[in-house]
């Protein structure tokens, strides 16, 4: 050990870059981890089902209605299928009868596959270890897990949105829109309304998510994360379909998820959306900060 | 037979120990600090047997440092505590004089690791997995990225097979991938947990030549392995591992040497040759054809005598004289014969 070897590891301690941290350096992260997320041929192959939908959805209203003219029909709140009935006369409605058909399972079952898998598929295949040495850091690496599957949850809904609007131009015509309340806006008008919507309905799966993202902390197979999470959706819908059990059903997550609709009255009707939204940021606190509780103390041994 | 091996066992870790000893205090002298140093370092796995249990640990800075131990003797869960990924049960762990796992966000930076094997995302190409694992790095230079990655790839020998995606990777390939992974940026300590792992003899061969390359550029590397020979090419320190507790630590050419040798003769007659070594007090005798050996005897004892001795009693000496001890004897010495992974 003469001091000609050790002056070279004493130099590379000294220089610039080696203490200095970019800012930016977490949205770097968090690119790298987006970029990644959408380079796995499963995550197309989710969004592949996501998009389909709403083409079977509009080939089977155009089948079923081949004849011409829906016949009923009518402005009702809500409930999806309601929807349904207006995409014969306009096919911006598609937009609508797609989110209103797939948040219920297929979204959210989606994005549990994506969160349960954010931790826990990088500790089983052991690339977690060599994130946590580079070091990315447990808290922020947990914070861009979580950001990443907020951006999956966005995409997704923003495919069927987009599928079911280019279905709905190509099957159906298009035009002024009939809001809920019976008032019409414009189509332009219309656009930006359904943009909000896919906006809310991504902001709704948040909750979920974020439960997602705990439950995938708490295992080190992927496989048995995503399933956890899936099948706790499942429950949770059941849970909210027995009348019984009305009691509980307002700390449902997934309670307040139809009430996207509600973007389309004139005015926009806020009291339940509003709800949803105080529901879901409850989950993400409560969730998130179980999350972070376990994944800072956790040992990594894969 | 056993018996005396055990012996000799004890006296070779008690004499190594003593040299360990005497290393460390020349140690202080100099002004470097060490680059790992572990108090009392404990872990117990979900309330078991301790996997590492009161392992006091001293990596002087610039060492090529051998960590050695049978499976399951704890050298992948030290190694995971001092990078910070479990949390120790007892004791205290410093790297680079920062106490871990709470200066992990300063001290990781300036360590290149592989842990346990590579691991890949297999959808991504080579190329990209590296640039991954260089984004996670906060401290690390997004204009030089680039450059950095060719640079590493080129250092393992994969920079032709750098776009082929890593699931498509041999062993050999993924633990280069790994490797490389490990020297993104100069570091100033590798920890290098069986580095050789399915490497073909090319492979290792350059394992060696970078680890040396790297130890002269003053990068100090702290390697596990089961491969002795590769320990004891490559290696100034070394230290041996047995369930869980660290048995000795020091420069690798005294522990070798620790390991007394064994003297050998070869003859016609066995039978008589041995006899009269018994009568002149040699131990761990044993006859293999017409080959017989013992513990090498004391260095008061000249062997001229007792060459003289086996010729003057009739014996036939076609060879005699004392075979150098290897690390591997000393390493079975140290940890015992026993094939068994402790349970
Ligand atoms: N995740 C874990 N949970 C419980 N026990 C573990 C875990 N990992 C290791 N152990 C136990 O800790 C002990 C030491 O294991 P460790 O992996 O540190 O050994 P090692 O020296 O690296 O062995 P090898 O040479 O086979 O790699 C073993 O008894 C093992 O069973
Ligand atoms: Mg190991």
């Amino acid at each position: 050990m003469s001091q000609a070897e050790k002056s070279p590891a004493e130099r590379a301690i000294d220089p610039g870059p080696q203490g200095s941290r970019s800012p930016l350096w977490t949205l770097g992260l968090l690119r790298s981890e987006i970029s990644t997320l959408l380079r796995r041929h499963r995550t197309y192959a989710l969004l592949a089902v996501l998009a389909a939908v709403p083409v079977l959805i509009g080939i089977a209203v155009r089948i079923e209605t081949g004849g011409g003219g829906g016949g009923e029909g009518g402005a009702e709140g809500g409930a999806g299928p309601a929807f349904l009935a207006q995409v014969t006369n306009n096919g911006f409605f598609l937009v609508f009868a797609a989110l209103a058909a797939t948040l219920p399972v297929f979204l959210p079952m989606a994005v549990g596959v994506v969160a349960g898998d954010a931790i826990a598929g990088e500790a089983s295949s052991g690339t977690l270890r060599y994130l946590l040495v580079a070091p990315a850091g447990r808290t922020r690496l947990l914070l861009v897990k979580y950001a990443s599957v907020l951006a999956f949850c966005l995409i997704a809904t923003l495919v069927v949105a987009v599928s079911a609007l280019a279905v709905g131009a190509l099957l159906f015509p298009v035009g002024d829109v009939t809001t809920i309340s019976g008032t019409r806006i414009g189509f332009g008008e219309g656009l930006v309304r359904a943009g909000l919507t896919a906006l809310v309905v991504a902001v709704s799966l948040a909750g979920f998510a974020a439960i997602g993202l705990f439950v995938s902390t708490l295992t080190g197979s992927g496989i048995g994360a995503m399933a956890a999470t899936v099948g706790l959706l499942i429950t949770v819908q059941i849970l909210d379909s027995i009348p019984q059990l009305s009691g509980v059903h307002p700390y449902l997550f997934a309670h307040y998820w139809m009430s996207f609709a509600d973007v389309l009255r004139e005015p926009v009707y806020w009291d339940d959306l509003s709800k949803n939204f105080q529901l879901q940021g409850l989950y993400v606190a409560v969730f998130g900060s179980a999350a972070w509780a376990r994944f800072t103390a956790k040992d990594i041994t894969a | 037979m056993t018996d005396t091996a055990a012996e000799a066992g004890d006296a070779a870790a008690r004499d190594a120990r003593a040299r360990a000893v005497r290393a460390t205090g020349a140690g202080v002298a100099s002004p470097a600090a060490p680059v790992i140093r572990t108090r009392g370092l404990t872990k117990r796995y979900r309330g078991g047997r301790p996997a590492v249990d009161g392992l006091d640990l001293t990596v002087p800075a610039g060492s090529v440092f051998g960590f050695l131990g049978p499976n399951g003797s704890g050298k992948t869960t030290t190694i995971r505590m001092l990078m910070g990924l479990i949390d120790p049960t007892s004791g205290t762990a410093e790297v680079l004089g920062r106490p871990m796992p709470e200066a992990a966000r300063t001290v990781l930076p300036e360590v290149g690791a592989l842990i346990e094997g590579p691991a890949l995302y297999g959808f991504l190409n080579g190329r990209d997995n590296l640039l991954r694992y260089d984004r996670a790095d906060p401290t690390a230079d997004p204009r030089t990225r680039r450059a950095r990655v060719d640079e590493a790839l080129a250092r393992v020998g994969l920079a032709a097979a750098s776009g082929k995606k890593a699931k498509q990777y041999s062993l050999g390939m993924k633990q280069r991938l790994g490797l490389a992974a490990a020297l993104l940026r100069p570091r100033r300590l590798l920890v290098l947990d069986e580095p050789t792992n399915g490497l073909d003899p090319q492979g290792m061969r350059e394992i060696r030549l970078l680890v040396r390359e790297l130890a002269a550029e003053g990068t100090t590397v702290f390697l596990s392995s089961h491969l002795l020979d590769e320990i004891e090419q490559v290696c100034t320190h070394a230290a041996v591992m047995a369930r869980g507790r660290l048995i000795v630590q020091g420069p690798v050419a005294d522990l070798a040497a620790s390991a007394r040798g064994r003297l050998a003769v070869t003859t016609p007659d066995p039978g008589d040759a041995a006899r009269i070594l018994k009568e002149h007090g040699l131990t761990g005798l044993s006859t293999d054809g017409d080959r017989l050996t013992a513990d090498a005897p004391p260095a008061a004892v000249d062997l001229a005598d007792l060459n003289a001795a086996l010729v003057g009693g009739g014996v036939r000496v076609r060879f005699f004289g004392v075979e150098r001890g290897s690390l591997e004897d000393a390493f079975v010495a140290l940890t015992g014969e026993g094939f068994d992974v402790a349970g």
